[in-house]
């Protein structure tokens, strides 16, 4: 289980760094000692793996029934009610299917590829707010974390496709550093853009800086500053589609161009780690969104209130955030079978002719809005 | 590299890159997802830009010419299916034609409007296989199935009418199988009208898509003059600006009795004979069959009794010796038969002339300079079936 360890290992530096930061584990474990902040770690990394599994299996049966209605016919409805359960049959026939490697690749990047993409991933989750105190790592560094991480699959992916020896997933892997590379750019100014307004790079204080004002919902970002902060979520998002590789930014896999892109030669559990990947980073960037500019657990209309306190409250606010990200990752998934694929070229062109400088736009007037 | 390597001017360094570099060649066939069946094109890319292409064919070479010197004219209608399978009615009627040309028979008007609405009803579907296609070439998957539901529809027409889905047989030297059944024309009217509402769904979708336009304005141009050097046919010909369709040019069957526009393209997009020219001929065409489907029935219930669909003529088919040439409008272009006989009940030598194979023939000359990217939206704008390349 390669993958396994740099998310442990990644949460396990975090909470170490954590200094003043709370956690529904720490407070479980006691924050001081060695043994309780190890025990709060291998916790916390079973309760995000479980999340991060569980997900993608839910997003991947929504997509699917999703698409299905959109293209008039039934998708998936024979394993169990509704199919919900097809994803984990398709899970386990990917895990008893031969693992190909091909001859002339390269064998260690080919085995590590999968496994490093997948752990960035799972790491992220742990900085992820469901309700004030259901966050497995509070760091004080979060947003920050976050956007590290979120780069890390770029390292994966170019791997996969240079340690495959073949050409169509090497001219992936090209273009998949290439928009990477490229987006994180408006995605960092827009990042930035909620940093300023709230002082913190925690998404946990975000989320409660967000509580009650006009109606419950005048402190959300986008609400609170919606000249600048409402294109900079819109930027944000089509930033965080190309970060994601969702159509129409679906460049690196491009089936109908690049046969397969980057994971061409992968076959089973490994190609199901990019599969798992994809749907769980649709959730994890929604989330980062709804936390940054969508006022993450809070309910519309309710007073902040309701969300804090009891264990009841907190299960409502993670049930919230969910459902809040569940929308986005909902509209990701009607462009994906809506629209055609952007060129590579354009794709560029978008990136840095049109985002980036709105992007810059936004944070300047975000600046002066904060002054004013 | 060349210019690295001369010698530096006065005051600047001399920068020597120690890397060498190669265009990478690749092959996107014969088993590609946007190769449309078992083309092989070799690309020599630099990096995402192309700098050659070479297209390979013969993978599905059935020998359809030779085979139809061995068999009686009947006997060979089922092969003709075969070449273009998404338009089998069309490949039916042309090799019909060339042998009653030459056999000299009098088709029934029965049959004639019936093959008239056939082959019609076939190019609507063959352009929406065409259509759904370039969408999925194009990222965009629902519209593949949204051209499939009324596909679908259609080919129920057809199963209707002959029993079969894809490789119809259903005309023969001389007429037709059989007569249509009791309420097929009402069916097919009901099927245009809906059609023509369905037309305005892809028209949101996918032609007046943002996405869709910036992929195929300005990609792939074929100029008029390079279109008829090549020998282009069909939806690639007329994209170009050229109005050539057999139909309206050397009209056949009763294409002369019913009114109908040929759609060329106007660089409405972009320029003159681009891909979306291209794909928007086939999208205007469609809406252009069903008008003259809708005249068809009307003239076909006006002026004929249900009944007679076959002309009088000796069980097996001897023709004495002659050389025909006819040439009929296909979705993808001209289909041409040409027929020599010798006087016994078999072919002495049948050319066919695919404008599949004529129309791939530009591939060489327009890809270069383009993008891999673009490489599939051409390919799917040329709109080829590999099963009629190879014959």
């Amino acid at each position: 289980m390669i993958s396994a360890l740099p998310p442990a290992a990644a949460i396990f530096l975090a909470q170490g760094t954590g200094g003043e930061s709370r956690s529904l584990f720490r407070d479980l474990f006691g924050a001081g000692s060695g043994w309780g902040s190890f025990a709060s770690a291998v916790l916390g990394f079973a309760v995000v793996f479980a999340v991060a599994s569980a997900l993608p299996v839910l997003f991947t049966w929504a997509e699917r029934r999703v698409s299905g209605r959109m293209q008039q016919r039934r998708g998936p409805n024979r394993v169990g009610p509704f199919g919900l359960v097809q994803a984990v049959a398709d899970g386990v026939k990917l895990m008893f299917k031969e693992d190909i490697i091909p001859a002339n690749a390269e064998r260690f990047l080919f085995a590590l590829a999968p496994g490093l993409v997948l752990a960035g991933m799972i790491a992220a989750f742990a900085l992820i707010p469901f309700s004030e105190r259901a966050i497995v790592v509070d760091a004080p560094l979060g947003v920050y974390l976050l956007a590290a991480l979120l780069s890390l699959q770029v390292l994966g992916v170019v791997m996969a496709g240079w340690a495959s020896n073949n050409k169509w997933s090497l001219l992936g892997a090209m273009r998949e550093a290439a928009q990477m590379v490229s987006y994180e750019i408006p995605m960092g100014i827009c990042l930035l853009i909620g940093v300023l307004s709230f002082s913190t790079l925690s998404l946990r204080e975000m989320s409660l800086a967000q509580a009650d004002g006009w109606l419950n919902v005048g402190n959300w970002l986008i609400f609170r500053n919606p000249l600048f902060a409402f294109p900079a979520f819109v930027v944000l998002y089509v930033a965080l589609l190309a970060n994601t590789k969702r159509a129409p930014f679906d460049l690196p896999e491009a089936e109908s161009e690049l046969v397969s892109g980057f994971h061409t030669e992968y076959s089973g559990i490994r190609f199901s780690f990019f599969f798992l990947e994809e749907y769980a980073s649709m959730f994890l960037v929604s989330a980062l969104a709804v936390c940054m500019f969508l006022g993450g657990w809070n309910i519309p209309f309710l007073p902040g209130s309701v969300v804090t306190g009891s264990v009841g409250a907190e299960i409502l606010a993670a049930l919230v955030l969910i459902v809040k990200s569940f929308a986005l990752v909902f509209v990701m998934i009607w462009l994906r079978w809506t629209l055609p694929r952007i060129r590579i070229d354009q794709v560029m062109n978008l990136c840095y002719k049109y985002l980036t400088p709105i992007a810059f736009v936004c944070l300047i007037g975000t600046c002066w809005w904060e002054l004013r | 590299m060349t210019d690295l390597e001369s010698t530096p001017k006065e005051g600047t360094r001399e920068i020597v890159l120690d890397v060498r570099t190669q265009d990478m060649e690749i092959n996107m066939g014969p088993q590609h997802p946007s190769t449309h069946g078992v083309l092989r094109v070799v690309i020599t890319a630099d990096g995402e830009i192309i700098t050659s292409a070479r297209p390979y064919v013969g993978y599905i070479h059935r020998c359809a010419e030779k085979i139809a010197e061995c068999v009686t004219y009947d006997q060979f209608v089922p092969y003709t299916d075969r070449y273009d399978y998404l338009a089998a009615m069309n490949n039916n009627l042309g090799y019909c034609l060339a042998v009653e040309k030459a056999a000299e028979l009098e088709v029934p008007p029965r049959a004639t409007w019936i093959r008239m609405i056939c082959a019609e009803l076939n190019r609507i579907g063959s352009h929406l296989i065409a259509f759904g296609t370039y969408g999925l070439d194009l990222g965009a998957f629902t519209p593949f199935l949204y051209g499939f539901r009324e596909r679908e529809w259609m080919m129920s027409l057809f199963e209707k009418i002959c029993g079969a889905r894809l490789t119809y047989s259903f005309m023969f030297p001389g007429g037709l199988a059989n007569d249509a059944p009791e309420g097929w024309f009402d069916e097919v009217l009901r099927f245009c009208d809906v059609f023509d509402r369905k037309w305005r769904e892809y028209d949101a979708l996918l032609t007046r898509n943002k996405i869709f336009i910036e992929r195929t304005r300005d990609v792939g141009v074929i100029p008029a003059e390079m279109a008829k050097a090549y020998g282009l046919t069909g939806p690639c010909l007329r994209g170009s600006g050229v109005r050539f369709d057999l139909r309206e040019s050397a009209p056949y069957l009763f294409y002369d009795r019913v009114s109908f526009d040929v759609p060329v393209g106007q660089g409405e997009m972009g320029t003159v004979g681009d891909c979306w020219d291209r794909y928007f001929v086939r999208m205007a065409e469609m809406l252009q069959s069903t008008r003259i489907i809708r005249q068809c029935v009307e003239l076909c219930l006006a002026e004929t009794t249900p009944g007679e669909v076959m002309a009088k003529k000796p069980k097996t088919l001897k023709i004495p010796p002659t050389e025909v040439y006819v040439g009929v409008e296909n979705p993808r272009g001209e289909l041409g038969h040409y027929l020599v006989t010798d006087g016994k009940d078999k072919a002495f030598r049948l050319k066919i002339r695919g404008p599949s194979f004529c129309n791939l023939s530009i591939i060489p000359a327009i890809l270069p300079g383009t993008m891999i990217a673009d490489a599939v939206a051409i390919i799917g704008s040329i709109d080829i079936v590999l099963g009629e390349v190879d014959r």
